[in-house]
């Protein structure tokens, strides 16, 4: 039997969750509006006012948010309630520049560890389970988030974060856990080495993983289903408007339904922002209506895909969102990591090297590689092997100090990566998602 | 008395060193000596031709990345612990060798060592002082 954190607002009526979104939505742009500058230069900017914005159909009235303007407005220029009331702060993994810092009062933390909890209970979780976080604790949302989700819904949290997993295997073995929260590729690794040690998936505890923070195909589900013996259910989430929870899978497991009564869901077409009909595919825009500190009214995510309100067996009421299809500009997620084929270039410039450059992704025993292509030139060839190897390590240093993540580095012979006509083929993603 | 040895980035890919010596036979340049060092993903080819600026100005012309690097041809005598003393004037100069190979040329009693070291100066005066010549290179008919 399909069990719910919260039945009465994940099972409303959708005449209630509209009431609530409307609701909401005109306080949170009168709240921007009076609170934050930037917010009201944007709408003005558009001759937008709070009085134009009348229901959630008035919606499309309002400007984006992009990654830019929180790059822009970093870091206070978005906050709408003073740092008094503030307590908070996550970041995203995105390094100089890209930098994301989102700020929450109390009540924001906890509506989001309600979103988090939302999830746990879907994924089957009570107060009877133990429940793992392997997800990274500190500035990055995943370990947090699943933290106080597990707490709301009173199971016995084990805080692991990730890493160690000799420990990981330990914990999960000793305190009989039967819930793991992280992201799926840790998921797989922490399968495979159990395999390795000789578990079978009746030896293993588990019945239920939450995976989330970077994209993962049904292969990968089955692949992870198959060696650790549960049911591994996908979450969504930005940092931008919380961080995991702004959508979960139930045990239909066919898409995530956003928390409806926090967040409203837009699909957009990328190029000419308008609003794309329900069942088209396009990029997500989302406005928090609940949030205090950091309240993004239609932020593009740059994720791509499809919304549905068919009925859901699970009982929820919530539009589904597909697992994201790809990304509207260039970012790749690399070991949940943001990277962008400019920041690599950077680098490689400032390296001396050409930016003729090649990435290489791809997912090898269920973990994401990552390996640039770059053409070896005149100024950085030596004879003496020694200098070269040397110089590479300082790229591949430099490198991992700009993308947070270990990035091979490739050299090959000049011309050797296609000049192509138009634009540049700089990315090649192998992995099957 | 410099020879110059051409040095040319290869990357790991198989049929490479036979595309550069198809050039080389194709524009009739002659190999006199060959020298690779390695990591597992690229490496350095170390050529003495008896062309070096013809076949320099070629392989550039192909797209090859590769610089001309001044190197010290020493003769050596052809017998068992031929070698011996000149390592030894090496080692005790205190002088670092980066590399060193030997060319294919070959005359009776003779044979010939390419040095890389970190002090050519120091290098040469020490061998002369022992009575060990620098070959020049149109001595093995290297041109300059």
């Amino acid at each position: 039997m399909e069990r719910y954190y919260q039945p009465e607002i994940e099972c409303a009526s959708r005449e209630q969750i509209l009431a609530w979104q409307n609701e909401r939505l005109l306080k949170q742009v009168r709240n921007v509006w009076d609170n934050v500058p930037y917010y009201r230069r944007k709408m003005e900017e558009k001759g937008v006012t709070p009085d134009d914005i009348r229901s959630v159909d008035d919606l499309y009235k309002l400007p984006f948010v992009t990654k830019d303007d929180l790059r822009e407005a970093y870091p206070y220029g978005l906050m709408a309630r003073p740092v008094k009331d503030c307590v908070r702060i996550q970041s995203t993994s995105g390094t100089t520049g890209k930098r994301v810092v989102a700020f929450y009062t109390q009540h924001d933390i906890d509506l989001w560890e309600d979103c988090c909890a939302r999830a746990i209970v879907a994924a089957g979780g009570t107060n009877e389970d133990v429940c793992q976080v392997s997800y990274g604790y500190g500035l990055f949302t995943g370990g947090p988030g699943l933290n106080g989700g597990s707490h709301k819904v009173g199971c016995l949290t084990i805080p692991t974060s990730s890493g160690n997993t000799e420990r990981q295997i330990m914990f999960i073995r000793d305190l009989n856990a039967t819930i793991l929260c992280c992201t799926p590729s840790y998921a797989a690794y922490i399968g495979e080495t159990m395999k390795e040690m000789g578990l079978t998936p009746d030896q293993i505890p588990l019945k239920a993983g939450i995976f989330g923070a970077e994209a993962w195909s049904e292969e990968m589900r089955q692949d992870i289903q198959n060696t650790l013996g549960i049911k591994a259910y996908d979450i969504y989430g930005l940092t931008e408007l919380s961080g995991p929870g702004v959508s979960f899978e139930c045990s239909e497991q066919t898409g995530m339904h956003i928390n409806e009564d926090h967040f409203i869901a837009e699909i957009i077409d990328p190029k000419t922002g308008e609003v794309l009909p329900e069942g088209a595919q396009g990029e997500l825009v989302f406005t928090s209506l609940t949030k205090e500190a950091f309240p993004l009214l239609r932020y593009r995510t740059r994720d791509i895909c499809v919304l549905t309100r068919k009925q859901c067996s699970c009982g929820r009421t919530f539009v589904k969102m597909s697992k994201p299809r790809g990304r509207s500009d260039d970012m790749l997620i690399v070991k949940g990591v943001n990277v962008f084929p400019s920041q690599i270039e950077t680098v490689l410039l400032e390296q001396g090297y050409q930016a003729n450059y090649q990435i290489l992704v791809d997912r090898v025993n269920n973990t994401d590689t990552l390996e640039v292509m770059v053409e070896m030139t005149p100024e950085n060839f030596s004879d003496n092997l020694g200098k070269i190897t040397d110089m590479e390590k300082s790229l591949v240093a430099a490198l991992k100090a700009m993308l947070g993540i270990y990035a091979k580095v490739r050299l090959v012979a000049p011309k050797t990566i296609a000049r192509s006509e138009g634009k540049a083929v700089r990315v090649i993603d192998k992995r099957k998602i | 008395m410099t020879v110059y040895q051409i040095s040319v980035f290869l990357e790991n890919r198989t049929g490479q060193l036979a595309e550069i010596a198809k050039i080389l036979g194709d524009n009739g340049i002659d190999m006199r000596a060959i020298s690779i060092a390695e990591t597992t993903d690229y490496g350095v080819l170390r050529l003495i031709v008896d062309q070096p600026q013809k076949a320099t100005g070629i392989l550039l012309e192909q797209g090859f990345v590769l610089s001309m690097t001044p190197v010290l041809v020493v003769a050596v005598h052809d017998q068992p612990g031929g070698l011996a003393p000149i390592l030894r004037i090496i080692a005790e100069g205190n002088i670092g060798v980066e590399y060193m190979y030997s060319l294919f040329t070959h005359v009776e009693g003779t044979a010939y060592m390419v040095f890389r070291v970190s002090e050519e100066e120091k290098f040469t005066t020490l061998l002369a002082q022992h009575g060990i010549a620098i070959v020049s290179g149109p001595e093995v008919g290297i041109q300059a």
